[in-house]
């Protein structure tokens, strides 16, 4: 029978170093997907991991790709050190597209000319979309003491219906020849590019700062330290006089605030208006961007990079070597799979015995 | 119905598997592909129960023997089946749309749930059967017995000699044989072709009902068929013209659900009776 046995000290290092075993492994398991239908791995592999980053451009869209995770996964990151399982940002981000969205298309419809602030204005409105969403989970948990996880899941596809009932019904384009989608923004109610002639926009900057931002809130904030006690040792947060209710309200409002925000700049940058499809699954990549990132606001940096090239890479397979698409899904789940049981390996060591 | 019972006896012997949505997901494409190449809806299940045990014995690998996070796991499963689903079912896309009059006529004596509420699929009263069975088996017998025991106390079990971590692999293969067979019966019967995310959350809604029965099988069959009911009104409402727009009609079972879970919830004491005590948590034999 195969043992564990605890290590008596896990190393440090190696446990940052877990997400690039990780990585490898998922690698590995491309390769031998790649193999296995018959394709040219290396070729696969370039399509991943090299032809992204190979020029400017691709960086630009790498970018674009990682504003959204990198925003959801700082406000997921707190919630699970909390132990606060948010598994809805993908619903809380279409809120926030939603509110934003909204906001967005009713100041261009009064005949305003947009600019920084009215752009504020929207990013605030999706901010607190995003919060509207992730209170009622949390009202529920908190006065009623639902579990998290399914109410969280279910308000996403509310939330993707709503999203679809206005795209096709009061925000739908009257001269879209009845496309399910919004007017187009004017462009001065999106986000600035920062850099020319990509896709690339001020959301990065957002993000990064929040990401900042998160790191000063759970290492160097009395109520980030409070909310990570909760979360660890919740007899022991009691025993304190911490209270439990604050950081579950603390944590998924910062979650839904970030996950709006990422909804809204979805809206005011890369797409432009509001669809039915505003988000491919951002809130639940993001799910997996925070675990590699070993829920640290920094590390999320770093793994959420390496999903946008999973995003990117997933593209240009389906063009280049005409792959389906969906082989990003299959590379997302076998990563958080080899994550796990990385992590494992480093707290425990295995035995063969009886 | 059937996820949700296969599910119940997983979080019997203590092991919650979020993984649900991704098993039944590929059973469902598993299932429908089998059916499309060997014409048999027999051999269409089958897949689809074997798809689901092989991934939930995956789930147990990770969880049970190595300790990983049970939450973390299941969401990973749920997320890979999805992926992997799509992947595997992106030629079937085409064939159900290009020969849709092919999948069909083999299922074309089965009627769809709900049209004709005395005249369903065998799968409907296999599930009944499954039901009574688990009730008996939980509650009647000596391992059913040693099942609860593991997922109230897996330490006193295994103190007793009782090898926790085996029954709650067979329990979890069980979970994942049901929901395998839910999965291919939403691709063979219930909408016989294959889409994208097709099983739209009922995984998830599974666990949820779980959670509405407190843990009981027989509720859970009560549970499943309001379920049920909520989405058949759905489309009655359509038909009958009523002038709500279809996206806000198909809010109603989630919202149900969100509903449903309030109620159960809002009394603490009666779920902490019911749920097995050590739901969640790793064990490791020392």
């Amino acid at each position: 029978m195969l043992k564990l046995e605890a290590r008596a000290n896990p190393s440090t290092l190696m446990s940052w170093l877990s997400p690039v075993f990780a990585l490898l492994l998922t690698v590995l398991c491309g390769v031998i997907l790649f193999v296995a239908l018959g394709k040219n791995p290396l070729e696969g592999l370039a399509a991943f991991f090299w032809e992204p980053i190979s020029n400017l451009q691709g960086w630009a869209e790498v970018g674009v790709k990682v504003t959204p995770l990198l925003l959801i996964a700082v406000g997921l990151a707190v919630c699970y050190r909390a132990s606060v399982f948010n598994i809805g940002a993908e619903g809380q981000l279409v809120l926030g597209a939603i509110a934003g969205g909204w906001a967005a298309l009713h100041m261009n419809d009064g005949g305003n000319t947009g600019g920084a602030a009215m752009i504020a204005v929207a990013l605030v409105a999706g901010m607190l979309g995003g919060m509207f969403w992730a209170a009622i989970t949390t009202v529920l948990r908190d006065r009623f003491n639902t579990n998290e996880i399914l109410v969280s899941l279910m308000l996403v596809y509310v939330a993707q219906l709503l999203l679809s009932y206005l795209v096709h019904g009061i925000l739908m384009d009257p001269d879209g020849a009845n496309f399910p989608q919004s007017k187009l923004l004017d462009d001065s109610f999106l986000l600035p590019i920062i850099m020319q002639g990509t896709r690339l926009h001020f959301g990065i900057v957002l993000a990064l700062l929040a990401s900042g931002l998160g790191w000063v809130f759970l290492s160097r904030s009395f109520s980030g330290f409070k909310l990570q006690v909760g979360g660890m040792a919740p007899l022991a947060a009691r025993y304190a006089g911490f209270s439990s209710r604050k950081s579950l309200w603390t944590s998924m409002m910062i979650c839904g605030a970030l996950a709006g925000l990422a909804g809204v700049c979805e809206v005011l940058g890369p797409v432009g208006q509001l669809t039915p499809t505003i988000s491919p699954g951002y809130g639940f990549a993001a799910i997996i961007v925070a675990y590699v990132g070993r829920l640290h606001p920094i590390g999320v940096i770093f793994s959420s990079f390496i999903m946008a090239l999973f995003y990117i890479g997933g593209e240009l397979s389906q063009s280049r070597l005409g792959m389906p698409n969906a082989i990003t899904g299959v590379f997302q789940g076998i990563l958080l799979f080899s994550l796990l049981a990385c992590d494992v390996l480093i707290h425990y060591r295995m035995r063969w015995g009886k | 119905m059937l996820a949700a019972l296969g599910l119940l006896i997983n979080e019997k012997s203590g092991v919650v598997n979020l993984g649900a949505e991704g098993m039944m997901l590929v059973a469902a494409i598993i299932g429908f592909a089998t059916a499309v190449n060997t014409d048999s809806v027999f051999l269409g299940f089958a897949a689809g129960a074997f798809a689901g045990m092989v991934l939930a014995g995956f789930f147990a690998l990770l969880t049970v023997w190595l300790g990983t996070n049970q939450y973390a796991t299941g969401l990973a499963l749920s997320l890979f089946g999805s992926g992997a689903s799509a992947y595997i079912g992106i030629n079937y896309v085409g064939n159900s749309l290009q020969n849709g009059k092919h999948g069909v006529p083999l299922l074309e004596d089965i009627p769809f749930i709900g049209t004709a509420l005395f005249r369903q699929h065998p799968m409907a009263y296999l599930a009944m059967l499954l039901c009574a069975a688990i009730i008996w088996f939980l509650y009647r017998t000596r391992a059913g017995l040693v099942l609860r025991a593991v997922g109230e106390s897996p330490s006193s079990a295994h103190s007793l000699g009782y090898k926790v971590r085996r029954i709650r692999l067979y329990a979890l293969l069980f979970g994942g044989a049901c929901c395998g067979l839910a999965g291919a019966y939403m691709s063979l019967v219930y909408t016989p072709l294959w889409s994208e995310g097709m099983t739209a959350g009922r995984g998830w809604i599974a666990l949820a009902l779980t959670t509405f029965a407190t843990w009981r099988p027989a509720r859970v069959m009560i549970g499943a068929y309001l379920f049920g009911g909520v989405t058949i009104l759905t489309f009655y409402m359509q038909g009958l013209g009523v002038a709500i727009a279809s996206q806000l009609l198909s809010m109603l079972p989630y919202l149900a659900t969100i509903v449903v879970l309030v109620l159960i919830s809002r009394n603490a004491n009666w779920i902490k009776l019911n749920m097995p005590a050590s739901l969640g948590k790793n064990f490791t034999p020392h």
